[in-house]
């Protein structure tokens, strides 16, 4: 059986059992920590599709997740609580931010992408610090959270847990579908060589605003689930600090790899919490931690984990 | 009825005119072959007729359909196929992927995102026999990374084929063969002729005579000979005698 889905198997397995594991350990802030993980890692996933399988390396990623999660506050604080109604304004909103910043920013490839998927986050970035409406700089604290048929059970304890559990096993089965789709294929196609697949009969942009436009969407329901959890948003969330951290986690956790994404998120925010709590300037082990991974863990933790006759190149 | 016409086809890049008034017409069941020294203009042509450059003026017609002004992908899905002089293939897809993917293009929506591709039957057969056809079959599971020069030549053309086209424009197909293998493409293309036009543009002289029905010479963006090849080998000859111009 393919390695890879044993490893999904026991992460899965694990993070399903961990709120009955919890109590027996006595933390409330270890849950923190996982949902903490589980949402950078549903984050990382949708980055995924766009850096491992379309080769479109985006260094403003975390402006979605920031923009998902302003609709979220601001549909909350003028009075729309219902989850199924976020869910469909957060959609919405980051669809169409990515429709219109990725039809211009997919004229370009490479370091040019790069560059104006940047200026695009900056500028969503200094948005969200003028909307003095709604805390400006400081961001806002949010006093009501959103219901399910007028239950609250998804605000806090096992129910937030679950949805972002779930929310998760979506996302990392729905891209791994899509993935392996005939839209991921031609995604991988013009990955490899733009030209030659639009020589096949594919216009190479418009699968490339799809791919886009999804992962915007996967992003935002991911700043959907943040405020639901930290019931607080900041345009911080938003910086190109945070897109590079998801391209970190990428990396890291390997690249267009089945669990690559999952892995990398619970390896970052472990070694940040870990390492965090021994000494103030962490940050100083974390830097050489990084290159020492990227150097001897090509291909990432998930590869690491592979048997070694299967290591051969991700597709 | 003529599958791709070109007609009065002129391009400049400032003062250099790269194309004057080219006007060719091939046939169904044809080869026309390009031919003219470096330079001529025969690379830019196949980009106006590929759709990476448009023209200044001028018409190119696919089956008495349109594609001027379509995008180069457009007029992939308008059965207009291609191989490119320098070997273009998806390095990290296998040989049958290549070609899997190629047949997709004409095998549906594209737009579907849950169903395993590579377990679509259908497209595999095509990409099979059409492996087959070219001589690939036995190496469908390789990466195209590790395929031989010959082997990509073949893939390439494969690939092409796939996409059900209508037409084939081969931009210098021959081009880093060894002897044999020219051998074996040229034989594989003349059974190809018979049901698909083509325009071939080669250096190759020993495969245009084996393998064209007409020929058009190109000198500095005009059509200045077109005929049979003997006709046109005794006109350029004529012509590299009295002009002293470098032509074929």
């Amino acid at each position: 059986m393919d390695r890879s889905l044993v490893t999904a198997a026991v992460l899965f397995g694990l993070l399903l059992a961990m709120p009955f594991l919890l109590p027996l350990i006595g933390s409330a802030y270890l849950s923190g920590l996982i949902i903490k993980a589980m949402l950078l890692a549903i984050a990382a996933i949708s980055l995924d599709l766009l850096i491992g399988h379309g080769g479109m390396i985006s260094l403003g990623h975390a402006a979605f997740v920031g923009v998902g999660a302003y609709a979220t506050a601001i549909a909350l604080e003028n009075g729309v609580d219902d989850i199924f109604l976020l869910l469909l304004i957060t959609l919405a909103v980051t669809g169409l931010t990515a429709l219109v910043s990725g039809s211009l920013a997919l004229r370009t490839s490479g370091l040019y992408f790069l560059m104006i998927t940047l200026a695009f986050g900056q500028m969503i970035y200094f948005t969200l610090t003028s909307l003095a409406a709604y805390g400006g700089d400081d961001g806002l604290t949010l006093w009501s959270l959103a219901t399910v048929f007028g239950s609250n059970v998804l605000q806090g304890g096992n129910g937030l847990y679950y949805l972002v559990l779930g929310t998760l096993f979506a996302t990392w089965w729905g891209v791994y579908r899509i993935s392996r789709s005939r839209f991921g294929r031609v995604l991988r196609a013009a990955r490899d060589n733009p030209e030659r697949a639009e020589v096949m009969g594919y216009p190479v942009v418009r699968f490339r605003l799809i791919a886009y436009m999804i992962a915007a969407m996967i992003a935002g329901v991911s700043g959907l689930l943040l405020v639901q959890h930290a019931e607080f948003v900041s345009p911080a969330l938003a910086t190109w600090q945070r897109s590079g951290d998801l391209i970190v986690v990428i990396v890291l956790g390997g690249l267009a790899t089945r669990n690559g994404a999952i892995l990398g998120a619970f390896f970052i925010v472990i070694v940040e919490e870990v390492l965090g709590s021994f000494i103030h300037e962490w940050r100083l082990i974390y830097g050489p931690l990084l290159v020492l991974m990227v150097l001897f863990a090509k291909g990432g933790i998930s590869h690491l984990l592979m048997p070694k006759g299967a290591k051969g190149y991700a597709s | 009825m003529s599958t791709l016409e070109i007609r009065k086809l002129n391009k400049s890049f400032g003062a250099l005119t790269v194309s004057r008034d080219i006007s060719i017409s091939i046939g169904e069941g044809q080869c026309h072959a390009l031919i003219g020294p470096n330079g001529a203009g025969k690379t830019t042509l196949i980009h106006q007729i590929s759709g990476v450059l448009r023209p200044d003026s001028g018409h190119i017609l696919l089956d008495g359909q349109d594609i001027t002004q379509m995008s180069i992908s457009r007029r992939v899905q308008a059965g207009l196929g291609r191989t490119f002089q320098i070997t273009s293939v998806l390095p990290s897809f296998t040989a049958l992927e290549n070609t899997a993917i190629a047949a997709q293009a004409k095998a549906g929506s594209s737009l579907r995102f849950f169903r395993d591709a590579s377990r679509e039957t259908a497209l595999n057969e095509i990409a099979l026999s059409t492996l087959q056809r070219v001589g690939l079959a036995d190496r469908a599971a390789i990466p195209a990374a590790d395929l031989s020069h010959g082997e990509l030549r073949l893939l390439e053309l494969a690939i092409s084929l796939a996409g059900k086209p209508k037409f084939l424009l081969l931009d210098e197909p021959m081009a880093g063969l060894g002897r044999s293998e020219s051998v074996a493409l040229v034989a594989l293309l003349s059974e190809l002729r018979g049901s698909l036009p083509m325009l071939l543009v080669e250096h190759d002289m020993d495969a245009i005579f084996q393998l064209a029905d007409t020929v058009s010479l190109l000198v500095d963006g005009q059509v200045v000979a077109r005929g049979t090849p003997d006709e046109v080998r005794a006109d350029a000859a004529a012509r590299a005698a009295y002009l002293g111009e470098n032509a074929a």
